[in-house]
């Protein structure tokens, strides 16, 4: 029977939404207790003695048991723990410098602006560039286009990212002079000069993943009955490329940069060190030189709780935008 | 009946897949104003792939590798998989009235206000006039609703129907059923109607082509055709319905 | 012993000619195989085609660019740089394969376990990937490989701890679906043990889109070595490594930029070759 008048639902559909939400909160926090203590762990997990690490293979015993000390490394495990978490949740740090004696957390959070500015415009131009092929790619399936744009992927696969930034700076600074060799320019216009290369480099690295599946999800979008239906209708085909099945893959992008911002922030902390950008990649480069640990600690906590975070907030957006996730009213 | 002047004329149609695997081969059938027609065989047949070759939208990989298709009319189509056939990121309502706006070529605000009268038309709830109803949130007899009224939109004069009660409830097959038939006597296109229910096609139908592996192996009037089969195959399919008291009863006969 | 028929592992039935001709008509497999193999025969035939050591400096010749005796040139300490840059695909070749073993056994099991049991040990599976996976691959690999010191060792240490999550997610995914199939279902109310169905059914179903994962992983971790070899805390020199090649060669990218480009370019010939092999074993697994 057609049910013309449904009874209202909104009630469980409320409890449903509310129930997913909790669960994906709770999942997400979990997760970050475990970023936590692995981040504890991880300096203690590799064979070696950090001590040892620090003052080189030839120090002194009373050095060691000094520098122990120093770390908190000669303290029973689990107070190790206690007081780690215990800094970690009170002033959000893995504690202070080895070298310089500042905290862990203000040595990060000088460096991420420009870190930060280069993932976003990596993100932006991976998505802008990434869409574009996927849709040539899609719109002109088993043609030569989209052969040659499914070949990218087998190409760049095997392209390390720091090589990739090498033969950036060998044509477009070396050679034709475009683009700084390294480093951060003065102002806005320098700096987004600058980061030019760098950002371009790391979109490099994520746009043959993304080209992949998106071109596979439009194709399943474009094969799908209502574009059948759309196109019967005499709807035009620009309208429905561009409001209809770019739309549908919108979704699916956002899932996937969510997926993907794990590898964006690795690569870009690579890539800053073959441009010389003074972001969190060069301090974590220098700390492992120095064998700073407290402050490789902070680095990993941080990467880690903002990929946590963002995937969650990416999840959480694309539920509220999928009006399949709600019920029936 | 009504072939004096047809609005569709399909003569010796062949369909291939890129493999060079025929797929529809050397169909013809003519359709006249107003009548309904039925093709009718098992699933693989060849039967939705000749309605999409009517509407010209094959699907990748298939092609015409000969015969003519003849249109004197304007064909729209509804599908078998209502939910399937609508974006389901898109509001119906808007989906209807880009439809209208695109078809009928009138203004935005105008092309909603048909919209809303169409979704009257088939008899859908004032909900659905928000704009925030989407298929995912309608039943399967609603959504297709919405498809027939998509079509309607287009002012066909053929309506290719692909198995459209296929994949909803029993209850509301009929329903649907109705719906066409009485839309079909107020607005008078012809109909090619797929589907493998011989008691829909029997009471659909003026006449009957039925389809095997892509071909057509017989036709005719439905009542002769249903009653003195002369291909096994066509025997085969009405043996498989069970117990079908109408047609041997007063109805057919009547 | 219906189910049997039903597990469409078993139903495939081995007829070599047959397989052969797929293999065959899947130019993708036989051009990525060829290549790999071709570098895989020059790595092992090194020794006996080039007259040069990989390591000895002959300061006399540094520099030069590619000429007849030497096919790319030599490298700022006067070595070959095309016998360099196949000792060096023997370096990070075997690694690359050596290090792959045991994440992809770890994987593979654990992805199977999650996926066929479900409930509390997936979740405890999950948490873990979720907690890997949250940390950015490049930046766990370089702590890691730092930690445990530069060099072959750090390496295995580093991908055995992070190299298994990419098989574990996707095996748990394809083992989730799997269970939901009728034969599991009748196999296990047939009684069978549950460690039996995972190892005669579940493991060959998903063998196959693992085998075509681990053909893209290993690009990833050759890459990985790579970049670790270019940070200076992977392969140690003077082992050959393509990775401390291309940062040996970066202060001369001006004037004699091959020493960078030769040995990238050989990461990316490896690429195509090991990607082409995954394509074209997935196109003749999915055909069937």
């Amino acid at each position: 029977m057609m049910k013309f008048k449904l009874a209202p639902t909104e009630r469980t559909d409320g409890n449903a939404s509310h129930k997913w939400l909790l669960i994906a909160l709770v999942r997400a926090l979990a997760v970050i207790l475990c970023v936590m203590t692995a981040v504890f762990f991880i300096i203690r997990i590799v064979p070696g003695d950090p001590a040892k690490m620090i003052l080189g293979e030839y120090s002194t015993p009373e050095a060691l048991e000094s520098m122990h000390h120093a770390l908190g490394l000669d303290l029973p495990l689990w107070d190790q723990f206690l007081r780690f978490m215990n800094t970690l949740f009170t002033q959000g740090d893995t504690g202070n410098s080895i070298i310089t004696g500042t905290s862990a957390r203000e040595l990060i959070a000088q460096r991420a602006p420009i870190t930060l500015l280069l993932i976003l415009l990596a993100c932006v131009l991976a998505i802008i560039i990434a869409l574009l092929l996927a849709t040539l790619a899609a719109t002109h399936k088993d043609k030569l286009l989209d052969h040659l744009i499914r070949i990218i992927p087998a190409i760049t696969l095997g392209m390390p990212i720091f090589w990739v930034g090498l033969l950036l700076i060998l044509l477009f600074s070396v050679r034709l002079g475009w683009f700084p060799v390294g480093g951060a320019g003065e102002g806005w216009s320098g700096t987004l000069h600058s980061l030019a290369l760098p950002a371009v480099t790391v979109a490099f690295s994520q746009i043959p993943t993304l080209v992949r599946s998106l071109r596979a999800q439009m194709l399943e979008v474009l094969e799908s009955d209502f574009v059948v239906t759309l196109r019967a209708a005499g709807i035009p085909n620009r309208v429905i490329l561009f409001k209809h099945v770019l739309r549908n893959s919108a979704l699916p992008t956002l899932m996937l940069l969510g997926v993907n911002i794990s590898y964006l922030i690795g690569g870009t902390l690579v890539v800053e060190q073959v441009y010389g950008i003074k972001g969190i990649g060069s301090l974590l480069f220098t700390s492992i030189s120095k064998r700073d640990f407290p402050v490789i600690q902070g680095i990993a906590l941080y990467c880690a709780l903002s990929v946590v975070i963002i995937s969650l907030v990416i999840e959480i957006i694309s539920w509220w935008l999928d009006p399949r996730t709600k019920g029936k009213q | 009946m009504m072939s004096t002047h047809p609005v569709l004329e399909i003569e010796a149609l062949s369909l291939a897949a890129k493999s060079n695997e025929a797929l529809v081969h050397n169909v013809s059938f003519s359709l006249g104003k107003g009548e309904t027609l039925g093709l009718v065989g098992e699933s693989g047949s060849g039967k939705s792939l000749t309605l999409r070759a009517i509407l010209g939208l094959l699907p990748r990989g298939v092609t015409q590798t000969g015969g003519v298709i003849k249109s004197g009319a304007r064909s729209a189509m509804v599908f078998q998989d209502p939910r399937g056939a609508l974006d389901p990121l898109c509001p119906v309502v808007k989906q209807l009235a880009e439809v209208v706006y695109y078809r009928q070529q009138v203004s935005r605000k105008a092309s909603r206000m048909i919209a809303l009268e169409l979704l009257e038309r088939l008899g859908l709830p004032d909900s659905l006039q928000r704009s925030d109803r989407y298929p995912s949130q309608l039943s399967g007899g609603q959504c297709q609703r919405i498809v027939i009224a998509m079509a309607l939109a287009c002012k066909p004069g053929i309506l290719l129907c692909d198995e459209p009660t296929t994949a909803l409830d029993v209850t509301v097959q009929r329903q649907i059923i109705e719906t066409i038939t009485s839309l079909q006597q107020e607005l008078g296109f012809a109909m090619v109607f797929v589907t493998h229910n011989l008691a829909i096609a029997a009471n659909l139908c003026s006449r009957l082509y039925v389809m095997k592996a892509g071909e057509i192996v017989e036709h005719g009037d439905t009542l002769d055709l249903l009653q003195h089969p002369s291909d096994p195959y066509t025997q085969m399919l009405i043996d498989s319905v069970l117990p079908l008291p109408e047609l041997e009863g007063g109805r057919m006969n009547g | 012993m219906n189910y049997i028929q039903l597990d469409p592992h078993l139903h495939e039935g081995g007829r070599t000619a047959n397989r052969l001709k797929r293999i065959w008509n899947t130019p993708s497999l036989l051009v990525g195989s060829i290549m790999f193999a071709v570098l895989i025969i020059l790595a092992v035939f090194i020794p006996y085609l080039s007259p040069y050591s990989p390591t000895e400096q002959n300061l006399s010749a540094f520099l030069q660019p590619p000429s007849a005796a030497h096919w790319l040139g030599t490298d700022q300490l006067g070595r070959d740089l095309f016998t360099r840059l196949i000792y060096a695909a023997r370096t990070d070749l075997k690694i690359m394969v050596l290090a792959e073993i045991i994440p992809f056994c770890t994987g593979v099991f654990l992805g199977m376990l999650a996926g066929y049991y479900g409930k509390w040990l997936d979740a405890a599976i999950s948490l873990l990937t979720d907690t890997f996976i949250a940390f950015p691959f490049y930046l766990i690999v370089i702590i890691v490989a730092f930690a445990s010191g530069a060099g072959e060792r750090g390496i295995y240490i580093t991908f055995m701890l992070v190299g298994w999550i990419v098989f574990a997610r996707v095996v748990r995914g394809l083992s989730a679906s799997f269970r939901k199939q009728e034969w599991v279902a009748s196999a296990q109310t047939l009684g069978l043990p549950g460690v039996r169905i995972i190892l005669r059914h579940l493991l060959p179903n998903v063998l196959p889109q693992a085998v075509v994962v681990l053909m893209t992983d290993m690009v990833g971790l050759l890459v990985a070595i790579v970049t670790l070899g270019y940070l200076g805390i992977g392969i140690t020199p003077p082992t050959p490594d393509w990775g401390t090649m291309i940062s040996d060669g970066q202060p001369f990218i001006t004037t004699a930029w091959w020493l960078s480009a030769v040995p990238g370019f050989a990461v990316v010939y490896t690429g195509i070759a090991l990607s082409l092999v995954g394509d074209g074993l997935a196109d003749i697994w999915r055909k069937k």
